[in-house]
């Protein structure tokens, strides 16, 4: 008997959505001591057949046929206060958000309680025993003492830990993780992953891994199932569905991970230089009312250059400051020392208004393609701002709109609609076309893909390429993913905690890095062993 | 239009609109001149026929409807035209509020440096109740709609702004309005052009309540003898007058009253209605 199995599971949409079902048919298995990865691009369905598992569907989503049953027992037709006993007990979940997953006002050992106190009859003295014994199991340092640590004195990975800690407290049958590394940093994602293999082969849990990295997929999983707009078009052995893929889909998603290898195109050594940062530093000061104030360095001593045709990479983990750099150079926010060398002019020391006539020269494109557009203006109108801000005739502005969405592979037709009518892969396009209209001899990414589907990415990423190629643009290009790095840039420069800890050729840091630092991200990066695109072709 | 699909919206905006008829139509709705009064014919009872003297000296027969005041007034027609001073002094109230709110607001939450002083003025006129702010302004100036009008904005303009504020800090993070300054858009531009229309849906919500309490506080003011003169016919004269007499003849009151409570009534709801479409993250959930 398997642990988990879900047969021709059916699951409406709304009236109005963009199809019918969020998941059509859908039917697997999960064995004891056994990893499923569910994977698909964002809108598969993946999360929701983990909520209907869990029976935690919102009301708007109802269930419209099939069957779940965990060791033996149907779910679906089950009572609301059976499947509560359940939850918790014979299937839990770990969720994507490690910050928003635990209560802020409960300690975490009240939330490890209220699982057992539920469930249990235990007294609580052996209660709080049990949750300290289940935090050493996580790995967790001075479990004691984190009893009564709340939320928010812990960081993104303890929480996560505590998370799964809750998840296992009653050592359920089947747990469901739903990308729960996702929101994670690659050195703590690695530690995360690690931590759940170790817990699942100790415990011969089932475990129903959602996620949408192939990387992950390539380091935990046992079996894959491949989930496309709610069908599951493939599953089978984790061997099998990565090396040898018999639908087509499964092999374009596979074909479109970046790899690690550098992309190894030469670069000119003489190109003039376009930006020059020399010291760049970012201190925030908080002031306190009363008692001393208290400085983060977010950016210290950040030297490097971009040279016109190419592509310098800003890596690291989040809260490493390559953002706050990227914010310094085209002054959204002021930086507290250095210089900033862009045309000949200073930009660091310039006044807001001296600044205005200089910001053509540096553009930049956001992570998040919902947010960098203005809902409320069309797309022709967002496009040609820039250049109708510089005197630009409006005719003229709207003629360049015109050729810019074209560079970008969009219909010219699409500048009279409004941002809401595109996907994240088209508005990321129109954030391009955007910057672009000015003209401008540096392009600044910062993160511009990483909230793209890994398909939509890869033409994205191959966009850049060329535009940068194309018009002879500098990039710098910021990302936490390597992979993506590997394949854009040609310098790279690692950060770690405001630093530059390492800057070279893509080429030297990527295959022979010299900082501890830089090898163990690399040592970090979900599915290293793996060439992807190489498998599938 | 999804907005129109809501109830409360279509039953809000119903009841608004027949008032808006009724005030704009009120000399053909059997009517006379609200400000006639006829000595033969006072405190009659709703439905009682008597004699109105016009201005010219003549006499007509009319029916009163909702009965007399102890003038000889028609209360009818006075509450009929009553709904016009209302809605106007409701709307205009409304829209004043609204203009320097966003302008304050818009200036605190964008020009950080605004940000101090703005908000401290503020919360100095909050800390004045509404009533006391709007009795002061009517003294200063002689009670005219102007006055009346500018006295209910005032203790509004406070609510308005820190609604604007706050809805500015979190669209000032919004990557749209950083790529505008990175495109070198003038601040006056983003402020106007790219934050403001942002802040429209939930200033709608608002200025329905705005306008609701207007003419509910004009009511208050016109009750308590410091609103517009007695002889401008609005509810809360009405109501005024018909006080003294409310035990022996309560329709003097009662007319009035159920039309300001409906109209309040109205108003909220479409508040509500549009708050529910407009702002789903502030719905209550289905």
């Amino acid at each position: 008997m398997s642990t988990l199995e879900v047969k021709d599971l059916t699951v409406r949409l709304p009236a109005g959505g963009d199809r019918a079902e969020a998941v059509s048919g859908v039917s697997f298995a999960v064995e004891k001591s056994e990893i499923l990865c569910l994977v698909g691009e964002s809108g598969s369905g993946k999360t929701v057949i983990a909520h209907s598992i869990m029976g935690l569907l919102p009301k708007t989503l109802a269930l419209a046929g099939g069957e779940i049953s965990l060791e033996g027992e149907e779910l679906t037709k089950a009572s609301e206060a059976r499947r509560r006993a359940l939850r918790g007990a014979r299937m839990a979940m770990i969720f994507q958000e490690p910050m928003s997953a635990l209560n802020p006002v409960m300690t975490c050992g009240a939330q490890i309680d209220e699982v057992l106190s539920c469930h249990t009859e235990m007294p609580p003295a052996e209660r709080r025993a049990r949750a300290a014994s289940l935090l050493r199991e996580v790995a967790l340092p001075d479990p004691e003492h984190l009893l009564d640590a709340y939320p928010h004195q812990l960081s993104g990975g303890q929480r996560q830990r505590v998370g799964i800690a809750i998840a296992l407290a009653l050592e359920p049958a089947l747990l469901i993780a739903d990308e729960p590394t996702t929101a994670l940093d690659v050195t703590t994602q690695a530690q995360i992953l690690r931590l759940i293999v170790e817990l699942q082969r100790r415990h011969g849990m089932a475990v129903l891994f959602v996620t949408h990295d192939f990387g992950v997929v390539a380091d935990i999983a046992h079996r894959v199932a491949v989930l496309r707009e709610g069908r599951l078009v493939e599953i089978g052995s984790k061997l099998d569905v990565l090396t040898r893929p018999s639908h087509e889909y499964t092999r374009g998603l596979i074909g479109a991970v970046p790899t690690l290898q550098p992309h190894g195109r030469p670069v000119p050594a003489n190109a003039p230089v376009v930006l020059a940062t020399r010291g760049l530093s970012k201190t925030y000061r908080a002031r306190r009312w009363m008692g001393k104030t208290r400085e983060v360095q977010a950016a210290a001593d950040v030297t490097l250059e971009v040279r016109k045709g190419q592509t310098l990479g800003l890596v690291g983990e989040s809260g490493s400051g390559k953002s706050t750099v990227a914010r310094c150079i085209v002054r959204l926010v002021d930086p507290s020392a250095g210089e900033i060398h862009l045309g000949g002019a200073d930009l660091a020391r310039l006044r807001a208004g001296e600044m205005r006539p200089l910001r053509r020269r540096v553009q930049i494109v956001f992570q998040d393609p919902y947010r960098s557009l203005n809902p409320r203006r069309t797309v022709g109108e967002a496009i040609i701002e820039g250049p109708l801000n510089y005197g630009v005739p409006r005719h003229e502005a709207l003629s360049r709109a015109r050729r810019l969405m074209e560079l970008v592979r969009m219909d010219a037709a699409a500048l009279a609609r409004y941002p809401h009518q595109f996907s994240g892969g088209q508005r990321q396009r129109i954030c391009i076309a955007r910057a672009l209209a000015l003209e401008p001899e540096l392009l600044i990414a910062d993160e511009a893909v990483s909230a793209l589907d890994v398909s939509v990415q890869a033409q994205v990423l191959a966009l850049l390429e060329d535009i940068r190629s194309r018009l002879d643009l500098a990039m710098l290009f910021i990302t936490h993913d390597l992979r993506v790095a590997a394949q854009v840039c040609d310098q790279v420069a690692v950060m770690q905690a405001g630093r530059i800890v390492e800057l070279g050729d893509a080429e030297e840091v990527f295959l022979r890095p010299r900082h501890e630092y830089t090898r163990a991200l690399f040592a970090a990066a979900p599915g290293r062993g793996f060439n992807f695109a190489a498998q599938v072709n | 239009m999804k907005i129109f699909a809501n109830w409360s919206v279509r039953i809000g905006g119903t009841v608004l609109l027949l008032l808006v008829l009724v005030a704009i139509a009120a000399p053909w709705l059997g009517t006379v001149d609200p400000t006639l009064f006829d000595a033969g014919s006072r405190d009659l009872r709703p439905g009682e026929a008597g004699e109105i003297a016009t201005l010219d000296g003549d006499t007509v027969k009319h029916v009163f409807l909702m009965g007399s005041d102890s003038y000889g007034r028609d209360i009818y027609s006075r509450v009929v035209y009553g709904t016009r001073v209302s809605l106007i002094v409701g709307l205009a109230a409304a829209l004043l509020a609204l203009f320097f709110g966003v302008v304050c607001g818009l200036a605190a939450g964008y020009l950080r440096r605004l940000d101090g002083i703005v908000m401290r003025v503020m919360d100095g006129i909050m800390a004045i109740p509404a009533i006391l702010i709007a009795i002061a302004v009517v003294a200063l100036w002689r009670a005219s709609l102007t006055s009346v009008v500018i006295a209910i904005a005032i203790p509004e303009i406070p609510r308005v702004t820190r609604l604007v504020r706050s809805l500015v800090l979190t669209i000032r993070e919004e990557p749209y309005v950083e790529a505008a300054v990175s495109l070198g858009t003038p601040t006056l531009k983003i402020m106007f052009g790219h934050i403001l229309p942002n802040t429209l849906a939930p200033l709608l919500v608002q200025s329905t309540y705005i306008f609701a309490f207007a003419i509910l506080l004009e009511a208050i003011l016109s009750f308590l003898g410091v609103g517009l003169p007695p002889d401008i016919p609005t509810w809360g004269n009405i109501m005024a007058e018909g006080r003294v007499q409310f035990v022996a003849y309560p329709h003097n009151v009662f007319f009035p009253g159920v039309f300001l409570a409906v109209t309040v009534l109205a108003v909220n709801i479409l508040g509500d209605g549009l708050r529910d479409t407009l702002d789903p993250k502030m719905a209550k959930r289905v």
